[in-house]
């Protein structure tokens, strides 16, 4: 079995809000990077179903040289291989553009059958890159897993956590996966692995070896900017007793008209 | 030309949200001069159809089938591609619920078509269509325009206003053939098992409590006494990461940035201090109420009213007020 895992660097969750209008513009964000943390527990789960099928895994991003440490994160976890799609030459991050490009390295990794990937990025969360690796490949797609059960005889059976249910779902390989936070708990990499991973020669590949003409934009960004700060002067209601102040507060909520 | 709207059904019924964006969509659509279409999929869809004629689409398309009962991408990606054609639509909408969000995506790649995904704002700017999209966990607006010809977005609820459904309707409805068998949709769903009984859902609640590490002293009874002024309220039942991470209370439940971004009218944070992660997931609310035993609680600088106390008093005492002045309305 192979298995690819797609992987993006983006800011740490705690340095999102520290991130300006202007470094979104230019593309040059000065948060620390890390592995997107929901691609975090798709590395996981890859290496997890190694440990249980033996399989051949490999984590891809699209990205610049600095990428490579999200890369070599999976590495330490114990992901076996990496490539970097070298994305320097490319115009600013269409979804289409990204998915074409991360489609085309998982083609040319020769026979996978599984592509595992987190449900979204944090930084632009659109959720909808997998969507189109799945669309472009033409594999079937299996949202928010939560559990894989089996991988056997060409199919395989995962649990997807949906609106209000938990489905049980069987689709045939290849396949693309979205994992969910609840499917495991990604393990800290080992010293070994640390060190393995630094060592490790990351491949490049760039869009014209992979074969992706680029087209133009789907979309345009305009008028990037940080939210209006909402300036509230917060009312605290005191009273002699605790059902004082929650009269005050219910008159104020009923003039407010949320109720 | 149209504008399309798929209106998700779950569970036999039409997903809330939808009617917001069917709403908005009425709005766009008569600045773009264009006629509003609203699609409906599923085992059943004539009680729905008739609900989206009610809320202000010129026609319904409908798609009747048992392969339709429950959501499978392949299925209605087949679905909505045949009502685009059918309706000549160049405007495709759906809420950017779970499902709603993947469909988009899905049907606008295939269409090789520019996508906004999870939109809070959708507006008419000299004739053209522009979405407004929050990035970066609500720390970063962009306005995004198209490209293309055909033009996806998905809504993140509670964007826009409920609509209000007209007494009578004159939409014209239309059931299109599905040209797809069972054997075409590689998505076989083996099982399905219910993990909620009828709650509301924290993504369309108009009202929201939640519990944070402030219950500490009593989890158990804590998020109980969260739950009992919920219900009064006619609302649902959120939690800040630290309260998950701790075990009181499952994930589902999980408001912020590695849970759900909410909206609602009314969000009443109980033993929340407000750190950054949980502000950006609940910023958006209209009015926030504070409740925490610090009175320099970051929550405070981001609340519109407040109670300092311990939430194990003033829960209880909100609760039986509610109840006192709201009779028997909920």
């Amino acid at each position: 079995m192979k298995i690819a895992v797609l992987i993006k660097q983006t800011p740490d969750t705690a340095e999102l809000p520290k991130v300006s209008a202007d470094e979104v513009r230019t593309g040059d964000v000065k948060a620390a990077m890390v592995i997107n943390p929901w691609d975090e527990f798709a590395a996981e789960e890859a290496v997890r179903l190694d440990e249980r099928f033996g399989a051949e895994t490999v984590a891809i991003t699209l990205g610049g040289p600095e990428a490579t440490d999200a890369l070599k994160h999976a590495l330490a976890m114990g992901v076996a291989g990496a490539k970097r799609i070298d994305d320097s030459q490319l115009p600013d991050g269409d979804i289409w553009l990204t998915a074409t490009l991360l489609a085309a390295a998982v083609q040319a990794e020769g026979e996978v059958d599984l592509v595992l990937t987190g449900k979204q990025s944090v930084d632009e969360n659109s959720g909808s890159v997998h969507v189109g690796v799945a669309q472009k490949l033409g594999y079937p797609l299996l949202t928010n897993v939560v559990e894989i059960q089996e991988v056997e005889g060409g199919q395989v059976r995962a649990v997807r956590l949906v609106d209000g249910a938990r489905e049980t779902v069987q689709v045939p390989l290849p396949a693309v996966i979205s994992v969910g936070k609840e499917i495991n708990e990604p393990r800290y990499p080992s010293f070994m692995g640390i060190r393995k991973a630094s060592r490790a020669q990351i491949p490049t590949l760039t869009p014209e070896e992979l074969g992706v003409a680029v087209p133009d934009s789907h979309v345009r960004w305009d008028r990037i900017r940080k939210p209006e700060e909402r300036k509230t002067q917060v009312q605290i209601f005191d009273g002699a007793t605790v059902e004082e102040k929650a009269a005050k507060l219910v008159d104020a909520l009923l003039a407010e008209k949320v109720i | 030309m149209s504008l399309l709207v798929w209106i998700e059904q779950a569970q036999g019924s039409a997903v809330p949200s939808c009617w917001e964006v069917l709403g908005q969509g009425r709005k766009l659509a008569d600045a773009l001069k264009t006629p509003l279409v609203a699609l409906v999929m599923g085992e059943e869809t004539e009680a729905t159809a008739a609900a989206a004629a009610q809320y202000g689409a010129d026609t319904v398309l409908t798609l009747t089938s048992p392969l339709l009962a429950r959501y499978r991408l392949t299925a209605y990606a087949a679905g909505l591609r045949q009502a685009i054609q059918e309706a000549d639509a160049t405007v495709i909408l759906t809420s950017a619920t779970q499902n709603g969000r993947e469909l988009c995506a899905a049907v606008a790649c295939e269409l090789d078509a520019g996508l906004a995904p999870d939109v809070v704002d959708l507006r008419v700017e000299e004739g053209q269509l522009v979405a407004t999209r929050s990035i970066y966990s609500n720390n970063i607006l962009v306005d995004v325009t198209f490209t293309t010809p055909r033009q996806f977005a998905s809504v993140r609820p509670r964007s826009f206003p409920m609509p209000e459904a007209a007494d009578a309707a004159s939409a014209e409805i239309r059931e299109l053939p599905l040209s797809l068998d069972e054997e075409q949709i590689p998505e076989k769903i083996l099982e399905v098992a219910q993990t909620d009984g009828g709650e509301i859902s924290l993504t369309d609640a108009r009202i929201i409590v939640s519990g944070g590490r402030g219950v500490a002293a009593d989890p158990a009874r804590g998020f109980q006494l969260v739950a009992e002024l919920a219900q009064v309220l006619g609302g649902a039942v959120g939690a800040s990461r630290a309260a998950v991470d701790a075990g009181y209370i499952p994930y589902k439940h999980q408001v912020g940035q590695t849970g759900k971004t909410v909206r609602p009218d009314l969000y009443i944070a109980a033993g929340i201090s407000g750190a950054i992660q949980h502000l950006a997931g609940m910023g958006g609310s209209k009015i926030i109420v504070a409740i925490n035993k610090d009175p320099d609680a970051p929550i405070f600088s981001r609340a519109h009213y407040g109670i300092v106390g311990d939430l194990f008093e003033v829960l209880p005492a909100l609760t039986a007020e509610f109840k006192k002045r709201l009779g028997q309305q909920k």
